[in-house]
């Protein structure tokens, strides 16, 4: 059955950044290449005589994925929550991928702000999508505040370096089974994201893995097959883990050639 | 009446922030208002007077991860 995200469901588990692409051409053949489930966008200032952003929302538009606007360099809970009420105008959508970053280095979300942040907008009828650590109770409370997906990080943004804590993300997974989970950041090559949805994840979210590699059209490809591999190997129940060999041929009936 | 446009001052003739968006040349875009920090609902912007000194910032869509 299709996993529902605020009782709608994506066409693919891969959910494609749109920033940092060399041209606007090589974004609109990742997306093409990607067929991603949403594509995430942001809100800049506009100045009236360049109209860059007018630009950018008609080829967003026309690639005709669904869109998933983020509050991506917000540092405080006002600042996010004034950044969401600005995209769901613009964007027409109520879904927010909520941000609120506490730490310069690692780009950390500050917890305390998203869930303050969180529940401000849940009340105010947003769709929260937030991004957040692997904590437990920071999920619990993300929750109570009304969001029904959670966001982990796999690694820093942008920093590539796939699942970090892969303890800490199965244990998210295993004490809510019912919650659509998303690996948001960190993921460097198809591989990580294969192994985010073997690990019962529902989706991931790439961008600077397929903006910043040498052909984003061919990764963005390769990470859309790597999400289907994942996919497809965690409902077929992989075999458990042991830590001694056991020989996959057959024994019994080996000739005696000693 | 001077006030400041994304960080930018501007000597307008608008006295609510839908004309200063029409005077800046700003009609037809897809855009989204705050005033001195605050979200001013497209709707609402006829009805919003601008005084000496706000702070207006307006934002597009733009690309994001």
């Amino acid at each position: 059955m299709d996993v529902l995200f605020y009782g709608q469901a994506l066409s693919s588990p891969l959910m494609l950044g749109t920033a940092q692409y060399p041209s606007p051409e090589i974004l609109r053949d990742a997306v093409l290449a990607a067929r991603p489930g949403v594509v995430t966008v942001s809100l800049r200032r506009e100045a009236a005589r360049e109209k860059t952003g007018q630009a950018f929302w008609s080829l967003i538009q026309e690639l005709g994925v669904p869109v998933l606007p983020n509050t991506a360099g917000c540092h405080t809970v006002k600042e996010a929550v004034t950044t969401a009420h600005m995209a769901r105008e613009v964007f027409g959508t109520d879904w927010v991928k909520l941000e609120v970053i506490g730490e310069q280095d690692t780009l950390q979300p500050d917890v305390f702000g998203l869930v303050e942040a969180a529940r401000i907008l849940s009340e105010d009828g947003f769709k929260v999508f937030p991004y957040t650590t692997e904590d437990l109770v920071v999920a619990e409370r993300l929750l109570a505040c009304g969001c029904e997906v959670l966001m982990p990080w796999g690694a820093p943004i942008g920093s590539g370096r796939g699942l970090n804590n892969v303890f800490g993300l199965r244990a998210l997974r295993a004490h809510f089974p019912g919650v659509p989970l998303v690996v948001d950041a960190g993921l460097g090559v198809p591989s990580h994201a294969a192994q985010a949805l073997e690990l019962g994840y529902d989706a991931v979210l790439i961008n600077t893995a397929v903006a910043r590699a040498g052909n984003p059209a061919e990764m963005a490809r390769a990470f859309s097959l790597a999400v289907e591999a994942g996919r497809l190997g965690r409902a077929a129940d992989p075999m458990e883990e042991r830590d001694m060999a056991a020989p996959s041929t057959p024994v019994a009936g080996k000739a005696f050639l000693g | 009446m001077l006030i400041t446009v994304n960080d930018e001052t501007h000597d307008v003739a608008a006295t609510t922030l839908a004309e200063l968006l029409e005077e800046l040349g700003y009609r037809g875009a897809r855009i989204a208002t705050a005033l001195n920090g605050h979200f001013v609902p497209a709707l609402q912007r006829a009805a919003t007077p601008l005084a000496d000194g706000m702070r207006v910032e307006v934002v597009a869509p733009m690309q994001g991860g």
